[in-house]
């Protein structure tokens, strides 16, 4: 029986959140590592991007809310997530017109490329803030639970409860959903091996007839929806401050890096090992001993390798030890 | 008139100075003809000016009689050259199949039949078919890049030093498949370093020293020539 509920006091700390987290992260770093690879630089506007089709998203939730559209148990968002792609991409289209397209058909260096996706963060930053405000705001409606941690407790007659937001369900399916497609379509339709062909060779690619206008064009179109859909999963599961988005920035870059960037299935899988990392050093494995061993060796302590303050730090580390050790990341990307 | 020729071609990279100066290349169908030259000659040069990869200051570029000189690299590959780059000429990250599939971007119709072509001539392709080309030998790769290249049914090919860096075994079959290349009526037009070789298999030859024609002739004409010897072929 201690068994039973140690092992569903991980699950529902530890395994369940970490999963959602690490789908969240693992669009984001799909994203990163897309830009990475066809557009060649390492955009740093990403958080900032996914916070703008968050807060567009946000926007027509409430426009919805008002004229009194829902979508029963699930949230009112999911509505919202189309229109707000469409936004989206449009504010990409329109950046990357006005400034990104100058120093690419310049031929400036990726560095040069990283340096102007600063100057765009910058502006989208504030472009949020203008609209919808730094604070904190929640946009979740419809159904919380899918399983309380009350009802478990009383179904199983266990003393540990697993709980299973919504949330957590809808960011793995739309999670799963979303990436199968993005792989059929980059692996087996014709524009989508364009894509990866115009990536892996730009110059042969182009002596091909692959045309660099359309390509670009898709990975925007692309970007918009990750960027989108990774961005309201994120806020629905916690909450929406564009801060908070920024921030991410980080977990996101070492998930793209850690999987070999350029290589979408490795930034994919990069989400969830940043996302178990973070998870599992920071949390309190007390009450997990508390279970497993016996009275006579019960810890004193919280048992917590970091504090959740220090979150940031695991994946800045694990972000200087691949690069370290293995710079072309986990599945071969490129060499950064 | 000859099927696609370069004429009194002039120019350089960018604003630099001018690399071939004057320099006449031309091509029939079902023939192979090589540039050679010392270093530093302009061979790889006429042969991207031909494909539109630098401006020229004066010449011009025609196929089939119509004067191309204007059009960018991808509307001439719509004309039918199609061009192996030295490196880099391989989509290394993607499967064989791919890397033929991306050299018929062009062709909208039904281009399977074509890929099985391109098998028959290369048969070890065909074997290695779902593998990455980034795992396959140099040898092979070169196969792949002239697949690639064979995909959108070319009336001219262009290859740049397509032996380069291959041991002498893998030159020779290299050299037989372009020789059956050569049989399907394609012009082909090859940028050499192994001189010697290269004249054994061409119909015809031309020799640029910085920038300028110096000697042309049959492959036989070259190849027996004191002059051409004694400066290029080592004696």
């Amino acid at each position: 029986m201690d068994f039973l509920n140690a092992l569903i006091l991980l699950l529902n700390y530890i395994f369940v959140p970490a999963l959602a987290y690490g789908s969240q992260l693992a669009i984001g770093a799909i994203f990163v590592t897309l830009i990475y690879g066809i557009l060649r630089f390492a955009n740093f506007a990403t958080g900032d991007m996914m916070s703008f089709g968050t807060m567009i998203a946000i926007l027509f939730t409430w426009h919805f809310q008002s004229i009194g559209l829902t979508l029963g148990f699930l949230p009112t968002a999911l509505l919202a997530i189309p229109f707000a792609i469409l936004i989206m991409g449009s504010y990409m289209l329109i950046i990357d017109k006005f400034v990104f397209k100058y120093y690419r058909l310049n031929k400036s260096p990726p560095v040069q490329l990283a340096m102007v996706s600063i100057g765009v963060m910058f502006v989208t930053q504030a472009v949020v803030r203008i609209i919808i405000g730094p604070s904190d705001r929640r946009f979740f409606d419809g159904e919380k639970f899918l399983i309380k941690a009350s009802e478990f407790k009383d179904i199983t007659g266990l003393n540990e409860g697993l709980a299973i937001k919504s949330t957590q369900v809808i960011t793995i399916v739309v999670t799963i959903i979303l990436v199968s497609i993005l792989f059929w379509f980059l692996n087996k339709t014709k524009t989508g091996k364009s894509m990866r062909a115009y990536s892996d060779n730009e110059d042969l690619a182009l002596l091909s007839g692959i045309d660099p206008k359309k390509i670009v064009i898709i990975t925007w179109m692309i970007a918009a929806i990750l960027a989108t859909i990774g961005g309201v999963l994120y806020g629905l599961d916690k909450s929406f401050k564009p801060f908070t988005y920024f921030n991410n920035m980080l977990p996101i870059f070492a998930a793209a890096i850690v999987g070999g960037i350029g290589n979408p299935f490795g930034a994919f899988l990069g989400g969830y090992v940043i996302a178990f990392s973070e998870i599992l050093l920071t949390y309190a494995y007390k009450k997990f001993f508390m279970y497993v061993l016996p009275e006579s060796m019960e810890p004193d302590g919280l048992i917590q390798l970091l504090s959740t303050d220090y979150k940031f730090a695991v994946s800045f580390s694990i972000l200087v030890i691949v690069l370290l050790y293995r710079p072309s990341g986990i599945f071969k990307g490129k060499i950064l | 008139m000859p099927f696609f020729e370069g004429k009194n071609m002039t120019g350089g990279y960018g604003k630099g100075p001018d690399i071939i100066n004057s320099c006449t290349v031309n091509v029939e169908r079902g023939e192979i003809v090589s540039i050679l030259g010392p270093n530093g000659a302009g061979k790889s040069t006429a042969m991207k000016a031909m494909l539109g990869l630098l401006n020229l200051k004066s010449g011009s570029v025609i196929i089939d009689g119509k004067d191309i000189s204007k059009l960018s690299p991808q509307d001439r590959v719509k004309e039918g050259i199609s061009f192996v780059p030295q490196t880099k000429n391989v989509f290394a990250g993607m499967t064989v199949e791919e890397n033929l599939e991306m050299g018929a971007f062009l062709v909208n119709d039904y281009y399977k039949n074509v890929i099985d072509e391109i098998y028959n001539l290369f048969p070890i392709l065909s074997e290695k078919r779902k593998q990455f080309v980034g795992e396959l030998s140099g040898g092979q790769r070169q196969q792949v890049a002239l697949g690639r290249a064979l995909m959108i049914k070319p009336s001219v090919l262009m290859l740049d030093e397509p032996t380069a860096g291959v041991s002498p075994i893998v030159m020779d079959e290299l050299f037989d498949h372009i020789i059956k290349v050569k049989k399907t009526n394609v012009a082909i037009l090859m940028v050499e370093q192994n001189a010697k070789q290269a004249l054994n298999i061409s119909d015809r030859g031309y020799v640029l020293v910085t920038g300028e024609n110096r000697y042309s002739g049959t492959g036989k004409e070259l190849l027996n020539d004191p002059r051409v010897r004694s400066s290029f072929l080592g004696g």
